[in-house]
């Protein structure tokens, strides 16, 4: 049976040739968070990490993939959402409908990965998910909290809470205890 | 009927009309239903237990306060709320509103959709379920806060009741209740089962807003977290025990049928149970992954009969929209004086045609409902505008009265109008009834969801002004050529031939949809020309092209005069106090008696719908080639009372996104009897990219509640389009800009 090394986890799993991974993950493996938006690697709603990178899973075929390559959804990321750029997510409350949102953390964690301190332009660049709601402009400002989040925290602050994160830019009440 | 909804502002925005008519004794004997106010804690088994299993929060288990409010034990506070949050952040506004008047401690609230078959039974304790129209807050903040405001109003009484004191010497803050006189204290946790029988007080006052702890609060979204770690379920998530998938495709010309389909093919691939007819127009494959049903129905051969508008295209409704512009049987949406007679007697006219598109909502999340039917009962999973709608087309399409029925609301994958429709509701239950007792959940691909959408109505509006020597203004006249979404969705409530929603933006001097100038003589009436494209609430509505057709309109008159756009404007808006100061706020926070930086240019628009005004200002450059970039824009809302600012905020920034994207990009053409745009690549959205900053302003002086969701939709084309004229001299009266070379 063919196996895919997903969220640290090999799994098993059963697809007719041509099953995009997307819903191998969807379907099979009961990991939800990753969505379908178009099908046609449009939208990004689908992205996950494959060895880190960010690629749309809905045209990539689940049998491409072999056991070695290490491939993270949003349910893998972390196991509470407490990623430097979940936590600013948290922070700035991104998401409206948030149907785009875990592909859009995904392309996001893979960015500051690749680009700790990002431009306006890295951003622009990397972050080409559709999200109809329009949360586009609090993906930016969480983008850059979270990335002065993570230059702090590697010269050893300690890691800011979310209500203390992003204070200044939007100046949200988080109520500790709350859901929030 | 709830206490609180005006019918006249439904008629206008209702997104489906469509409300079940149940027989309400029967309903009643045929369910647990329970009187009003009394202290039966409803919850629902077998959603309870799938719903755990999907990590959907679970139906309480405690005894409610009231419809509204149930408190735990733990003094944990679950209130419930009719309206379906669908990123607009209604969910926490509601919240916050019940909270206030109930004075609970908002770090212990959470919230849970009541259903719409316990909103029958109970007499519509929770008034309206729909959410379109920007009605979310305005039109339940006098019942969800009656809701609160009973509830603290029963727990106090029973905390007085166990000290034997009277109430009036016992408050109530964050959960907490006092004895003022011997300090003694309770919390809510631990009189709520004796409050719940108390009888709920009639005589209730509410809070003075300058006493409101929690209204106006920039406080966080309730539903954020689980936005964020891909654990907040979708309809298109559920899973239930024995449950298949379904793909479907309908009929891409609008109104044909199945001719004929071959499945013996299909009938062979691995993992396919089913290819079903749904009703006479569509088919769907059943099997057991909605990646086999799609590939499969892919695979099918299908035939269709075309039918008689197998031959229309956008450029054909183009000619009939046209000729309705000069014909004779046109409706009168408002008029002052005899404008025609006064721009006849004019020097000088000036005339110009607009025309807005059809267009798709694309939905993040495609169009999806889970159904089970049995003989006795047919249960929906769905993300849905409108639980009631929903749960009187699911009885309709079951065949079982609606007591047989329930409709189980999940968030909702963005809605913009669509999702107030119930066609794939309908569906869904059509495909279910053929395949009794297993749970089937339908999901749209995206390209159904492009061939089968409610578009964006088709108009085209021609203006014209009369003008004095002084170049002043002698009458305006519009007249509206095209679509009535009224006659698609509710045509009961087109009276006289009158669609009343054609006019938003252009009514009379009121509280809904009104416009802001006053001019010697106006006229604006329709003539309704409806092709075979069905038309739905869009977001932001008809105020959309209307706002576009006055705005730019008035532009070109301020142009044509050697006015200030500005200037002009408010010299018609004296006796629009209202409009003009979100307008004189948008010119004062982008600076408006500065020039602009070099190279960019400025365009205003304003105006009123959804109980709100708006106003913005553009900011934009366009290069040599022709390549626009929206710098900034600066918007202003006056929306009476601003229950949560941070998120009115991100209602403007995302109305910019949606109204961008359709002025830049979107357009539905049809060819053949059918849409033409399948997917993304070639309906593209506004991309981060091309955002501009959003700079909002909030005027929120209470006296009224109005809606944020939508107005501010209806100002961004306007405002980047005279931007652009400003700084191109290229005027565009048609949309999209995709379709336009503003090279120089
Ligand atoms: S679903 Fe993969 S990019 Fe849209
Ligand atoms: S949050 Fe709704 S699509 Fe992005």
């Amino acid at each position: 049976m063919p196996k895919l090394n997903v969220n640290g986890k090999l799994l098993d799993y059963q697809a007719d040739e041509g099953t995009p991974l997307l819903w191998v993950l969807r379907e099979q493996l009961g990991l939800t968070g990753t969505k379908y938006g178009c099908g046609i690697a449009q939208c990004g709603a689908c992205t996950v990490h494959i060895d880190g990178v960010a690629v749309r899973s809905c045209v990539m075929p689940a049998a491409a993939m072999k056991a070695t390559q290490k491939i993270t959804t949003i349910e893998g990321l972390t196991p509470n959402g407490t990623h430097p750029i979940q936590k600013a997510w948290q922070a700035l409350d991104v998401p409206q409908c948030g149907f785009c949102q875990s592909g859009m953390i995904m392309a996001a964690t893979a960015l500051v990965k690749e680009k700790p301190n990002p431009t306006d332009k890295d951003i622009d660049d990397a972050m080409t998910n559709i999200c109809r709601c329009g949360t586009y402009n609090r993906v930016r400002a969480a983008i850059h909290v979270a990335a002065k989040e993570m230059a702090a925290t590697k010269t050893g602050a300690k890691p800011k809470k979310v209500s203390e994160l992003g204070k200044s830019v939007l100046d949200i009440q988080h109520i500790d205890g709350s859901q929030a | 009927m709830s206490t609180t909804s005006n019918p006249s502002k439904r008629d206008r925005t209702n997104t489906d009309t469509a409300v079940a008519k149940p027989s309400r004794r029967t309903f009643l004997k045929g369910s647990a239903a329970t009187t009003a106010g009394l202290v039966v804690g409803f919850h629902v088994p077998f959603f309870n237990k799938q719903a755990m299993a999907q990590g959907i929060a679970a139906a309480p288990i405690s005894p409610e306060v009231n419809a509204w409010v149930v408190v735990q034990p733990n003094d944990k506070v679950i209130i419930r709320i009719a309206r379906s949050e669908m990123g607009q952040g209604s969910l926490t506004g509601l919240a916050q509103m019940v909270a206030e008047e109930l004075e609970c401690d908002w770090a212990k609230v959470s919230t849970e959709y009541p259903t719409p078959g316990q909103n029958l039974a109970r007499q519509r304790v929770w008034g309206d379920f729909s959410t379109g129209g920007s009605r979310g807050i305005r039109g339940s903040q006098d019942n969800v806060r009656k809701g609160g405001a009973t509830a603290r109003m029963m727990l106090v009484q029973a905390a007085a009741d166990e000290w034997k004191v009277p109430v009036s010497e016992c408050s109530a803050s964050k959960s907490v209740i006092t004895h003022g006189p011997t300090k003694r204290t309770t919390t809510y946790g631990k009189v709520a089962n004796a409050a719940a029988k108390l009888t709920p007080p009639t005589d209730i006052k509410f809070k003075d807003p300058k006493d409101w702890t929690l209204i106006g609060k920039r406080l966080a979204r309730l539903d954020t977290v689980e936005k964020t770690t891909g654990k907040q379920i979708y309809g298109m998530d559920l899973k239930l025990p024995g449950m298949l998938n379904a793909a479907v495709k309908d009929a891409p010309v609008f109104g044909s049928k199945v001719k004929s389909v071959d499945d013996t093919a299909v009938l062979k691939r691995p993992g396919v149970k089913k290819v079903l007819r749904v009703g006479d127009t569509a088919v769907a494959v059943v099997a057991d992954t909605w990646w086999r049903a799609k590939t499969a129905l892919d695979a099918l051969k299908i035939e269709w009969e075309d039918g008689p508008n197998a031959k229309a295209s956008s450029a054909s409704f183009a000619e009939v929209l046209k000729a309705g512009l000069d014909a004779k049987d046109a409706v009168v949406g408002h008029s002052v004086g005899d404008a025609r007679a006064a721009i006849a007697a004019s020097p000088r006219k000036i005339e110009a045609v607009y025309s807005y598109p059809h267009q798709n909502h694309v939905c993040m999340e495609t169009m999806n409902a889970t159904v089970k039917w049995t003989p006795e009962r047919c249960e929906v999973w769905v993300p849905t505008q409108n639980g009631e709608a929903a749960l009187a087309a699911t009885a309709e399409a079951a065949g079982l009265p609606p007591a047989k029925c329930e409709v189980y609301k999940i968030h909702l994958g963005g809605g913009f109008g669509r999702r107030g429709a119930t066609d794939f509701i309908r569906q869904a239950v059509a495909i279910a009834k053929q395949m009794p007792g297993t749970p089937v959940k339908m999901i749209w691909s995206r390209e159904e969801d492009m061939a089968q959408g409610r578009f964006h109505p088709v108009t085209q509006c021609k203006m014209v002004a009369g003008l004095d020597d002084k170049g002043e203004i002698t009458g305006l006249s519009m007249r509206i050529s095209g679509q009535s979404i009224l006659a698609y969705v509710a045509p009961q409530n087109i009276r006289d031939g009158r669609d009343p929603v054609v006019f938003q933006g252009l009514n009379a001097p009121g509280p809904e949809a009104s416009i802001g100038y006053t001019f010697p003589t106006f006229l604006v009436d329709h003539a309704m020309r409806n092709p075979h494209v069905p038309a739905g609430f869009w977001r932001g509505v008809n105020l959309n092209q209307n706002a576009i057709y006055l705005e730019s309109f008035l532009d070109e008159i301020a142009h044509a005069t050697n006015q200030d756009p500005l200037a002009l404007r408010r010299k018609l808006m004296s006796k629009h106090p209202k409009h003009l100061a979100v307008l004189n706020a948008v010119a004062e926070k982008v600076g408006y008696d500065k020039p602009a930086p070099a190279g960019v240019f400025r365009g205003l628009a304003q105006t009123m719908g959804f109980g709100s005004y708006v106003a913005a200002c553009a900011e934009v450059s366009v290069s040599k080639e022709g390549g626009l970039k929206i710098h900034r824009i600066v918007a202003a809302t006056d929306c009476g009372n601003a229950v949560n600012p941070q998120q009115i905020e991100a209602q403007v920034e995302g109305s910019f996104v949606y109204g961008l994207g359709a002025a830049l990009y979107q357009e539905c053409t049809v060819k053949d009897g059918r849409i033409e745009q399948t997917n993304f690549a070639d309906y593209p959205s506004l991309k981060l990219a091309e955002m501009p900053k959003v700079e909002t302003v909030i005027l929120a002086w209470g006296g009224f509640w109005g809606g944020v969701g939508e107005p501010t939709i209806a100002v961004a084309a306007p405002a980047v389009l005279n931007a652009i004229f400003a700084a191109t001299g290229k005027r565009i009266r048609d949309l999209p800009l995709k379709n336009h070379s503003l090279k120089a």
